[in-house]
C-alpha cells in the first residue's frame, strides 16, 4: 500500500510537467490549429529563465584574497556578489537563495514575449499549411532555440537548487500511519505540483471567467463567426500564444530544482506531451490536464522495479501502448471533441 | 581542316578512370606503396581528433580538444612544453612527430557509434588521419576502435571506462590510457569497507548499456568480496532524465547503500534525485545511508553541484595532483586557457603523447611497428606515477584515484578530494580474468 501511494505522488509532480506543457500545446492547437513542435524548447527556455535570474543574482566582481592560492598558485580571486555590496551578505544570499522563484517574475514577461515573437514572426505563416509543414518548421525552430542555448550555456546540466527552506523530504507516510521510511518525499516536487494547480486553475479561470477568454472560447468553437461579429480574433490568439508560452515557461522554470537543466531537456517533454494531448483528446483543455496526470502516474507505476523486472521495458512503452489503445478504441481521446480526430 | 585526335568516347572513358581513381580512399592508392595505411609525407603528418563536439557529451569533447590542440602545440615545440618536460622517455624534442610538423583535423562523434565511425572513416579517407584519437563514451570508443582496426591505422582511445573496450572487444591497433570498471571496483571497494563497514546491503541503478553492465559487474563482485550483500540491481534506461520512480523505492527496501552505476547527465539527475528524496540524511538498518558514484568526472560533478558532498567515487586523474608531470600540465593548460584540465583532458593529451613518443622509438609512422613500440612499454612523468601498457590487452595499468565529493570548495573548480591513491598492483589483474574474457587482440593490421 505504501509503495501504491509513494507512486502516485511520484507521477504527480511527473504528471505536473506533463500537464502544464500538454495545456500550452492544446492552447496552441485549440486556439490556432498549430502543431507545434517547438512547445519542449518553451519548457526548455523557461528553465534557463531560471538559471539567468540565478546568474544574473550572482553577477560578482573580483576580490584578490592574497591568504589564498588559485589553482596556478596566483593569490586567489575570490568572487564577491554585488548584492553583498548592496543589500549586505545576509540579504544577498536570500535573494540569491530564492532565485528560482524570484524567476517566476523574469520569465512571465521574458515568456510572452517569445511567443509573440515566434507567433508574428514564424508560424502565423504556416497557418494555412498542411500540419506536416508546421510540425517541421516547429521542429526546426527547436533545434535552432536548443543550440543558441547550448551555445551560451554549454551542453552539461547547470544545479539550480530550490531555496533551502525546500531543500530535503518529508516522511509522508508517517503523516497517515506508515512505518518511517515508507514514504518519504521531497519538499520541491509537492510545491511544484500545488504551483502547477494554481497555473492551471488560473488558465481555467482567465478563460472561463474573463471576456477576453469567452472571445476565445468562442473563437475555439468557431473562428468564422466570432470573426463576422468584427471581432480581430487574430489578436486575441496571438496573445493566447503567449499566454500558453508563459505557462510552459513556468513549467520549466520551477522544473529546474528538480533535474538540473540542460539544453535537450525540452526534448525529453516534447513527445510524451504530444501524446498526452492526444490521449486527453486534441483541444480539449481539461482532457490535456487530466491525461498529463494520469500518464505521470501510469509512468510512474511502470517505472517500479516490479514491474520492470516481470516486464522489462514497460517503463519506456507504457505511455505510448496507452496511447494506442486510446486512439483505438476512441480516437477523439478521453474528452476530445466528437468530430476531431475521427474523420 | 584541322582533325582532334580527341573522341567523345575517348574523353569519357579516361574521365571515369581518372574519376574513379580519385574518388578511390586515399589509404588503398599513393601511399600504398609505402605498406601501411596514409604514410605521411617529409614535411607533416595529420593526426585525427575524433571529439564529441555536439550532444550531451560537448562539454567534455571540448576540453580533449583543448587538450589535443596543446599537445600538438608541445609536440611542435611551441609553449613551455608541458609534460614533454616531465615525461621519462627524452626522444620527443618539439620539432614534430620524425621530423615532421604535426597537423590535425577533428570529427564529431555526437556520443553516437555511427556518427564516431563515419567521422573516423572520413578522417582517415579523405584528410589522410594516421591516427585516430577521442571520444567520451564507451560505444563510440568499442565501435571506432574496430573500425580503425579495420582500415589500419591506430586508435588511442580517449574517456572509455567499459572492461570491454580491452576486454572482449580489444583490437591490437587500439591503446587505452584510461582506467576501466574493474580498477574502479578493485580501488573503491576497501575504501569503501574502512568508511562504511563490511556488514552493508547496497542497491544498485545502472545504466542500460555496455558500461553500465560492466560497472555493475565490477562494483558488485569487489564489494561483495568484502562482506556486503547485494540486495537489488535494477537497470535504468539511457535517455531517463527522472529517477524518482527508481529511488523512491530504495529506502525502504533494505538497503543501506545506493550505488549509482550512471555517468554524465544520468549521474547528475539521478544522483540529484537522490539527494532530494532524503537519502543522505537517512538511516537504515540502524546505520546513515550512504550513496556511492563509482565514476566521476569534474565536469560532471559540476552540474550535480552541492549534491556530490561526502560522496565516494574513483577518477583517473584529478588537477589537484601534486607530481611534477601534473603540475607541468595544469601549469600548461591553466595557463593556456584560464581553468584547470579535466581527467578527459588529461588522458587525450597523454595519448597524444604516447603515440608520438612510439613512432619517434620506432623510427617508423607503420601501425605495427607503432603498436610494438607501445606493448608492455613502461612510462613515467606523465601523472599517474609509473605506468605499464601492457601488450596483452594494450591497457595502461596505473595507479588509481578514489576521491570524494569535497565537503568546503574553494572554488568552482575545486569539487572533488582526493582520499586514496590506489597502488598500481591492487587493480592489476590477469589477462584471462572472468570480466575481461571472450574476444581476441588479434594482429596488428597496418592497411594499405
Amino acid at each position: 500500500m505504501d509503495q501504491f501511494i509513494l507512486q502516485i505522488l511520484n507521477g504527480l509532480d511527473k504528471g505536473s510537467a506533463y500537464a502544464l506543457i500538454a495545456l500550452g500545446l492544446t492552447l496552441i492547437f485549440g486556439t490556432l490549429g498549430v502543431v507545434n513542435f517547438a512547445h519542449g524548447a518553451l519548457f526548455m527556455l523557461g528553465a534557463f529563465c531560471a538559471v539567468t535570474v540565478s546568474k544574473l543574482l550572482t553577477l560578482s566582481h573580483k576580490v584578490v584574497d592574497d591568504t589564498r592560492t588559485d589553482f596556478l598558485g596566483n593569490p586567489m580571486q575570490v568572487d564577491v556578489p554585488y548584492l553583498h555590496d548592496w543589500f549586505g551578505p545576509a540579504m544577498g544570499d536570500k535573494l540569491i537563495d530564492w532565485a528560482v522563484p524570484l524567476s517566476i517574475l523574469f520569465a512571465i514577461p521574458v515568456m510572452i514575449c517569445i511567443g509573440f515573437i515566434m507567433e508574428r514572426g514564424l508560424i502565423k505563416h504556416f497557418y494555412k499549411r498542411p500540419h506536416a509543414d508546421q510540425i517541421l518548421v516547429t521542429f526546426g525552430l527547436a533545434i535552432v532555440i536548443q543550440e543558441v542555448i547550448k551555445y551560451y550555456y554549454g551542453a552539461n546540466p547547470i544545479p539550480t537548487p530550490a531555496p533551502s527552506a525546500f531543500k530535503g523530504s518529508f516522511d509522508f507516510g508517517v503523516l497517515i500511519g506508515f512505518d518511517v521510511n515508507a514514504i518519504i518525499y521531497p519538499y520541491w516536487r509537492l510545491v511544484y505540483f500545488f504551483f502547477s494547480l494554481v497555473v492551471i486553475g488560473a488558465v481555467f479561470a482567465f478563460l472561463q471567467f474573463t471576456t477576453f477568454g469567452m472571445v476565445v472560447r468562442a473563437g475555439m468553437a468557431d473562428r468564422e463567426t466570432v470573426g463576422l461579429l468584427g471581432i480581430d480574433i487574430d489578436k486575441r490568439f496571438t496573445i493566447m500564444f503567449g499566454i500558453a508560452a508563459a505557462v510552459a515557461g513556468l513549467a520549466g522554470v520551477m522544473y529546474v530544482p528538480i533535474n538540473p537543466p540542460n539544453y535537450h531537456m525540452g526534448m525529453d517533454f516534447l513527445v510524451l506531451s504530444f501524446v498526452v494531448v492526444v490521449v486527453g483528446g486534441m483541444g480539449s483543455l481539461p482532457g490535456a490536464v487530466a491525461a498529463g496526470f494520469l500518464l505521470g502516474i501510469l509512468e510512474s507505476f511502470a517505472s517500479t522495479s516490479w514491474a520492470v523486472s516481470n516486464l522489462p521495458g514497460i517503463n519506456q512503452v507504457i505511455i505510448y501502448l496507452v496511447a494506442i489503445i486510446i486512439l483505438l478504441t476512441r480516437p477523439r481521446g478521453l474528452m476530445g471533441r466528437k468530430g476531431v480526430m475521427e474523420e | 581542316m584541322s582533325k582532334s585526335n580527341f573522341s567523345r568516347r575517348g574523353v569519357l572513358k579516361t574521365g571515369a578512370i581518372a574519376g574513379a581513381g580519385l574518388a578511390l580512399p586515399t589509404y588503398l592508392r599513393a601511399e600504398a606503396h609505402a605498406g601501411f595505411t596514409n604514410a605521411p609525407g617529409d614535411s607533416e603528418v595529420i593526426l585525427g581528433f575524433n571529439v564529441p563536439q555536439t550532444g550531451p557529451y560537448a562539454d567534455e569533447g571540448a576540453d580533449e580538444l583543448r587538450a589535443y590542440e596543446l599537445a600538438v602545440e608541445h609536440l611542435n615545440g611551441g609553449g613551455d612544453g608541458g609534460m614533454l618536460n616531465t615525461f621519462s622517455s627524452k626522444v620527443l624534442d618539439g620539432t614534430g612527430i620524425l621530423g615532421r610538423e604535426v597537423k590535425y583535423v577533428t570529427g564529431d562523434t555526437q556520443t553516437k557509434s555511427d556518427a564516431a565511425r563515419a567521422s573516423a572513416r572520413s578522417m582517415i579517407e579523405k584528410d589522410g588521419a594516421i591516427m585516430i584519437t577521442g571520444g567520451s563514451s564507451s560505444g563510440v570508443a568499442v565501435a571506432v576502435q574496430a573500425l580503425c582496426q579495420e582500415a589500419g591505422v591506430i586508435f588511442m582511445a580517449g574517456l572509455t571506462h567499459s572492461n570491454d573496450t580491452t576486454g572482449k572487444d580489444k583490437r591490437a591497433n587500439g591503446f587505452r590510457h584510461f582506467f576501466n570498471s574493474y580498477m574502479t571496483g578493485a580501488a573503491l571497494a576497501p575504501v569503501l569497507a574502512a568508511n562504511y563497514g563490511t556488514d552493508r546491503k547496497a542497491y544498485h541503478l545502472t545504466a542500460d548499456y555496455n558500461w553500465g553492465y560492466t560497472t555493475e559487474e565490477a562494483i558488485r563482485s569487489s564489494t561483495e568480496a568484502m562482506g556486503w550483500e547485494t540486495v537489488n540491481a535494477v537497470k535504468t534506461p539511457l535517455t531517463q532524465t527522472d529517477f524518482s520512480s527508481y529511488i523512491a523505492p530504495v529506502l525502504n527496501s533494505g538497503a543501506d547503500v545506493l550505488v549509482l552505476n550512471h555517468y554524465g547527465g544520468n549521474m547528475v539527475n539521478s544522483l540529484t534525485n537522490a539527494v532530494q528524496f532524503g537519502l543522505r540524511e537517512a538511516m537504515a538498518n540502524g546505520q546513515n545511508f550512504e550513496i556511492v558514484v563509482p565514476l566521476y568526472s569534474r565536469l560532471m560533478a559540476r552540474g550535480a553541484g552541492a549534491n556530490v558532498k561526502g560522496i565516494f567515487g574513483s577518477t583517473n586523474w584529478h588537477w589537484s595532483l601534486q607530481d611534477e608531470g601534473s603540475k607541468a600540465f595544469v601549469q600548461s593548460f591553466g595557463t593556456k586557457y584560464g581553468f584547470p584540465p579535466s581527467q578527459a583532458a588529461h588522458t587525450t593529451y597523454v595519448q597524444t603523447l604516447l603515440y608520438a613518443d612510439a613512432v619517434t622509438r620506432a623510427g617508423s609512422f607503420n601501425p605495427c611497428a607503432v603498436a610494438e613500440a607501445l606493448e608492455d612499454y613502461e612510462f613515467d612523468g606523465l601523472g599517474n606515477g609509473k605506468t605499464l601498457y601492457r601488450g596483452d590487452d594494450h591497457q595502461c595499468f596505473k595507479d588509481v584515484l578514489v576521491v570524494k565529493g569535497k565537503e568546503n570548495p574553494e572554488n568552482e573548480f575545486d569539487l572533488l578530494e582526493i582520499v586514496e591513491v590506489t597502488p598500481v598492483d591492487q587493480v592489476t589483474y590477469d589477462p584471462n580474468h572472468p570480466q575481461f574474457q571472450g574476444g581476441a587482440l588479434g594482429t596488428c593490421n597496418p592497411g594499405a
